[in-house]
């Protein structure tokens, strides 16, 4: 299945989908020594991020979040790729200086259809798609 | 976002730095519908604290190779950078902090350490600004009739290399207009006025009715506290500030009459100058002192290197008086705060700050008072 999303960050990432119905702040919610997430009132506290497409509707919180996503791509604790359903600079600037592939306002809401463990590719450069391999 | 060829080329420039902050800057503009880049006249960039940004941030600024287009400026530091040791920081920090400076000296920033760059060279009404300090776009926005959004640390560095910056938001006049209007009441600092106005509008733009006459100073520390526990980037002042007439003025109204932001910890450091104090400020904090004798307390007064080494006679007084007046940093950014259990300040900004950042209580009092309680 193939979704057309908006391109933020360049780049083409492969992964399995760690999908949260919340907002994110990587302030805080992660941490970027494991990748965990560390915020209790998450849906996926406790899950690990690292080397996934990462599923979430917005970000929120501290323009320190920016770094901290560069942190865990130095540590290799990122995420490979990160789909979002409205982006804002804080995430937006830290996949760009961290060179993780972002894109946003997918054509269908991905949260409805992309399920924690799907084999998920971004492709991120004049167009931006979602590919899920079932 | 519509692009100028030679903007395009940007985006394949062989320099990676150029193409990264071309990169930001199309992202910002696509997020938030700008149409186009606008030519700015200046940046001034935060995130400048080893503090806040730590090693990624360092080693990040490290590795950019480029030169800023535009006249650019630092924000404050965590340290003063010639008297580190006195206020109490380690040598690691020092380091650290030291190649961050250097890292953006490199890249054509003027190491101004400031959040007042408006001191330093005031822009003119109308200039397009890519600012990220909240209290300096504030500053900028409402006193002086500059546009500026509230940029991140990077984005405005991103716009200083690229000269440009998305326009929309507060670059466009019609974003510029009255949501509010609000009475403020003569009984109350403007200082902790603005604190309980951001707390109430958030990120509203107000128009403000000041009972009493109200210096630039008190328009700093009002738009400084309004930005901090909101997050506008501008406020009009009634019959003051440069573009209040040329909106309609809101229906909907408030009136700010009291606070009871006040704690009842007792200081063991009085901090003045979040944002960095004025000139006029240095004479009126040395105009009380001589009124009322030495500090007892540890009392730091943080302003910009500039405006402390052109005034070296006012300095030196003061801290005849016991009081040290530091520069580069602020009780808000500089881990040196940690240490004391309950800071005293005039600022609204610091108010909301202190006990977030520095994991400190915090008590205010205006700039009278602050003296007052330095030298009991």
């Amino acid at each position: 299945m193939k979704i057309k999303a908006r391109p933020i960050s360049g780049g083409i990432a492969d992964g399995i989908a760690v999908v949260s119905r919340n907002p994110v702040s990587f302030l805080g919610d992660v941490d970027p020594e494991t990748g965990e997430v560390v915020d209790r009132s998450s849906d996926i506290f406790g899950e690990r991020i690292s080397g996934k497409i990462f599923v979430f509707p917005e970000g929120r919180g501290s323009t320190v979040g920016t770094y901290v996503l560069l942190q865990m791509k130095k540590k290799g604790t990122a995420p490979a790729g990160i789909i979002m359903l409205e982006s804002e600079a804080i995430v937006a600037v830290g996949a760009i200086i961290s060179g993780i592939p972002l894109v946003d306002r997918p054509e269908i809401d991905v949260l409805e259809v992309i399920e924690n463990g799907d084999s998920l590719r971004i492709i991120s450069g004049k167009e931006g798609w979602i590919e899920i391999d079932r | 976002m519509e692009l100028t060829p030679d903007e395009e080329k940007l985006l394949e420039s062989d320099n990676e730095t150029v193409r990264k902050c071309m990169e930001i800057l199309v992202a910002i503009g696509k997020i938030y519908g700008a149409e186009r880049l606008v030519r700015i006249e200046s940046a001034q960039i935060s995130g400048i604290s080893y503090k806040n940004i730590g090693n990624a941030g360092l080693e990040w600024l490290e590795s950019l190779d480029a030169k800023v287009k535009v006249r650019s400026f630092m924000n404050p530091a965590g340290m003063d950078v010639k008297r580190w040791r006195e206020m109490g920081i380690d040598q690691n920090f020092y380091e650290k902090q030291v190649r961050i400076i250097r890292a953006l000296e490199r890249l054509g920033v003027e190491v101004s350490l400031t959040c007042t760059p408006y001191y330093l060279d005031s822009p003119s009404f109308g200039d397009h600004l890519a600012w990220a300090e909240s209290s300096a776009v504030v500053y900028a926005n409402s006193v002086i009739g500059a546009r500026t959004n509230r940029e991140s640390g990077i984005s405005a560095l991103a716009s200083a290399i690229i000269g440009k910056t998305p326009f929309y938001g507060l670059h466009i006049k019609e974003n510029r207009a009255p949501e509010v209007l609000v009475l403020i009441d003569k009984k109350i600092s403007p200082a902790i006025a603005g604190y309980e106005l951001g707390k109430i509008t958030g990120s509203a733009i107000p128009i403000v009715e000041f009972e009493k006459n109200i210096s630039n100073e008190e328009l700093k520390l009002f738009g400084a506290a309004l930005a901090a526990s909101g997050g506008t980037g501008m406020f009009h002042a009634h019959g003051i500030t440069p573009e209040w007439k040329d909106f309609e003025i809101p229906d909907e109204r408030i009136k700010i009459e009291a606070s009871d932001a006040r704690s009842d910890c007792h200081p063991d450091l009085i901090a003045i100058g979040c944002p960095h104090a004025s000139l006029n400020e240095l004479r009126e904090i040395l105009k009380l002192l001589k009124n009322s004798g030495k500090v007892k307390k540890e009392m730091w007064i943080f302003t910009s290197r500039k405006i402390l080494e052109e005034n070296p006679e006012i300095v030196e007084k003061i801290e005849k008086f016991g009081a040290k007046v530091f520069a580069d940093t602020c009780m808000v950014v500089s881990p040196a705060t940690e240490r004391f259990e309950c800071v005293m300040v005039n600022s609204g900004k610091a108010f909301e700050y202190l006990p977030k950042l520095r994991g400190v209580n915090v008590v205010f009092g205006d700039i009278k008072e602050c003296v007052r309680r330095a030298v009991e």
